[in-house]
């Protein structure tokens, strides 16, 4: 259960849009792995920078530029210490995690890989961690390998040793897998491509929120985020990068900010983080990114972790004991994901009578097609936990999918 | 908005016990049909006798709505006239996106109605007549050219 200083009511105040209702019903919303909410906290420091501080960034010598500039870097800063990384020259923002692989696979990619040279990434990759890296191996010639999982959606460790050669230049692989819930032993994957000198990607859309990430110790040398499932808004996310590795990179876009000096002839790129922060970022995103990282940590990610997990645990046994129901991914280490599908209900079927509920819920193949293959099943339901999520909510999902089972009695 | 109205005793009954269900072989024409949104995976095949759907079948899976408004376009048009698929094609259409559209003269697919209450799922419903529309493009294609 879930200790006594965890005070979920309270957390639940702080969300504004958690006190609405949905088709008459208390709103239960289960669907935090593909959209966290916002607290208040995320919601004043936006407001606050809108209405007093606004300007564009790193440009003019006015009052407003000024101050923008302060709060938009001090944002940085604040990314920089959520993540330990060595300096804010290594924390580039994005529009979010795809953003930030689909950078890493134009930039790192296009000057590092060649024809014969393998991407390793495992089978519960979201989409968004599989397509970047078939197009940068349409142009240079590189493959994909994937990595097997077992049954119960963990990664074989193992095949991942035997895959592992002098072939492999990149090794590209999801923290927490979005579709099974799985935490993966990222840091052992990361220590055994780095001890044979092999560049790390870690996705981590999904654990950002849920454990602490510091990436100095786990030793990686990129990893993504979008803030937008760390009750930030969207359109922001971050790509940490390893200095060394960001300076040797070229450019991905090209525009204002990302540059030195321009002539018709030839331009030179601006120092990091700046060189792939193409265009007017979105300043006040960001800003709410850093407020929102406040809030996490003023909570403790332990204790959000541990909440999250005793909701899984109860959620997972009241809905293995009603009939029909599957459990799709079944790893000993799991976030606070429950993918499930119930015998002769299609999961789009119940999405829309968990709907009628109250309850939201994601219903589909969670841009994980090549996984959907492999479970065999076309997709699945998702019920997913957050900070905010309560024993009373997990009680109503029970109860919609025990309606659904009588709608298609 | 009741989910009774989304999921009516007909629809229901289609859903477990889909009609037509299968494949044609031989067939004039085949089309397959995806929504990506929700993994719903359709085949329809059919065969012609001039311009009347003489035969048609479908297999795939999906969704209660999809399979059963399938099954119910099936019954719907086998024997018919393409004019009147079409004519009938353009009335499901109405009855999934306008409030006010007629139901009268459409039988059981009349019960699709409840569907447009439901936004979500208005594709769920229409996947198996854009895939009938592709089958039917598919025949065109095949057909050897007349200069007659």
């Amino acid at each position: 259960m879930t200790t006594l200083a965890y005070d979920v009511a309270a957390i639940r105040a702080d969300f504004p849009i958690l006190s609405r209702t949905v088709n008459g019903k208390p709103l239960a919303y289960l669907d935090s792995a593909a959209s966290s909410q916002r607290p208040r906290a995320v919601l004043e420091a936006v407001e606050y920078y809108e209405t007093n501080l606004h300007s564009n960034v790193h440009r003019g010598v006015h009052t407003l530029s000024q101050l923008a500039t302060d709060a938009f870097e001090g944002a940085r800063d604040r990314v920089r210490r959520y993540l330990n990384a060595a300096s804010t020259r290594e924390v580039v923002f994005t529009r979010g995690a795809t953003e930030g692989i689909n950078l890493v696979a134009q930039a790192w990619g296009r000057s590092h890989l060649q024809r014969g040279d393998e991407i390793l990434i495992s089978a519960m990759e979201h989409h968004a961690n599989i397509v970047p890296w078939q197009l940068i191996s349409e142009t240079t010639g590189a493959k994909l390998v994937v990595v097997p999982i077992n049954d119960r959606g963990e990664l074989d460790f193992e095949a991942y040793l035997t895959l592992l050669s002098s072939r492999t230049k990149l090794v590209a692989m999801t923290h927490v897998s979005n579709a099974l819930g799985t935490v993966l032993p990222i840091a052992r994957i990361v220590a055994e491509a780095r001890a044979r000198g092999i560049t790390t990607l870690v996705d981590g859309a999904q654990a950002i929120a849920h454990e602490a990430v510091d990436v100095q110790a786990l030793g990686c040398d990129f990893y993504v985020f979008s803030g937008h499932k760390l009750y930030a808004p969207t359109g922001t996310g971050v790509l940490y990068g390893r200095e060394a590795l960001l300076n040797a990179m070229p450019p991905w876009q090209g525009g204002g900010d990302m540059i030195r000096t321009v002539s018709f002839e030839k331009s030179t790129w601006n120092e990091l983080p700046y060189k792939f922060e193409a265009g007017t970022p979105n300043i006040s995103g960001v800003i709410g990114l850093a407020a929102a990282m406040d809030y996490v940590e003023s909570l403790g990610l332990d204790h959000i972790a541990a909440h999250e997990r005793s909701l899984l645990t109860e959620a997972t046994a009241a809905i293995s004991a009603i009939p029909g129901i599957r459990i799709h991914g079944t790893a000993e280490h799991k976030a606070g994901v429950l993918s499930f599908t119930l015998e002769g209900v299609h999961p789009h079927d119940l999405g829309t009578i968990l709907d009628h509920e109250g309850v939201a819920i994601r219903a589909g193949h969670h841009c994980a097609m090549p996984l959907m293959d492999l479970l065999g099943v076309p997709a699945t339901a998702r019920a997913s936990f957050g900070c905010y999520s309560t024993l009373a909510e997990v009680r109503q999902l029970i109860n919609a999918v025990q309606k659904a089972r009588e709608v298609f009695a | 908005m009741e989910l009774q109205d989304l999921y009516r005793e007909v629809i229901l009954d289609h859903n477990k016990r889909p009609r037509n269900f299968g494949r044609l072989d031989p067939h004039d024409a085949l089309a397959n049909g995806h929504n990506p949104l929700c993994g719903d995976r359709l085949t329809i095949t059919l065969n012609l006798d001039g311009q009347r759907i003489d035969d048609v079948k479908f297999e795939g899976n999906g969704c209660a709505i999809s399979v059963a408004s399938a099954s119910m376009m099936t019954e719907a048009i086998k024997g018919k006239e393409r004019s009147e698929v079409n004519a009938l094609f353009d009335k499901v259409h109405a009855l999934l996106t306008q409030q006010d559209a007629p139901a009268d003269d459409l039988g059981k697919l009349a019960a699709l109605s409840g569907v447009r209450e439901f936004p979500a799922r208005v594709k769920c419903a229409s996947l198996c007549w854009h895939t009938l529309n592709a089958a039917l493009a598919d025949a065109d294609n095949a057909s050897p050219i007349s200069t007659e």
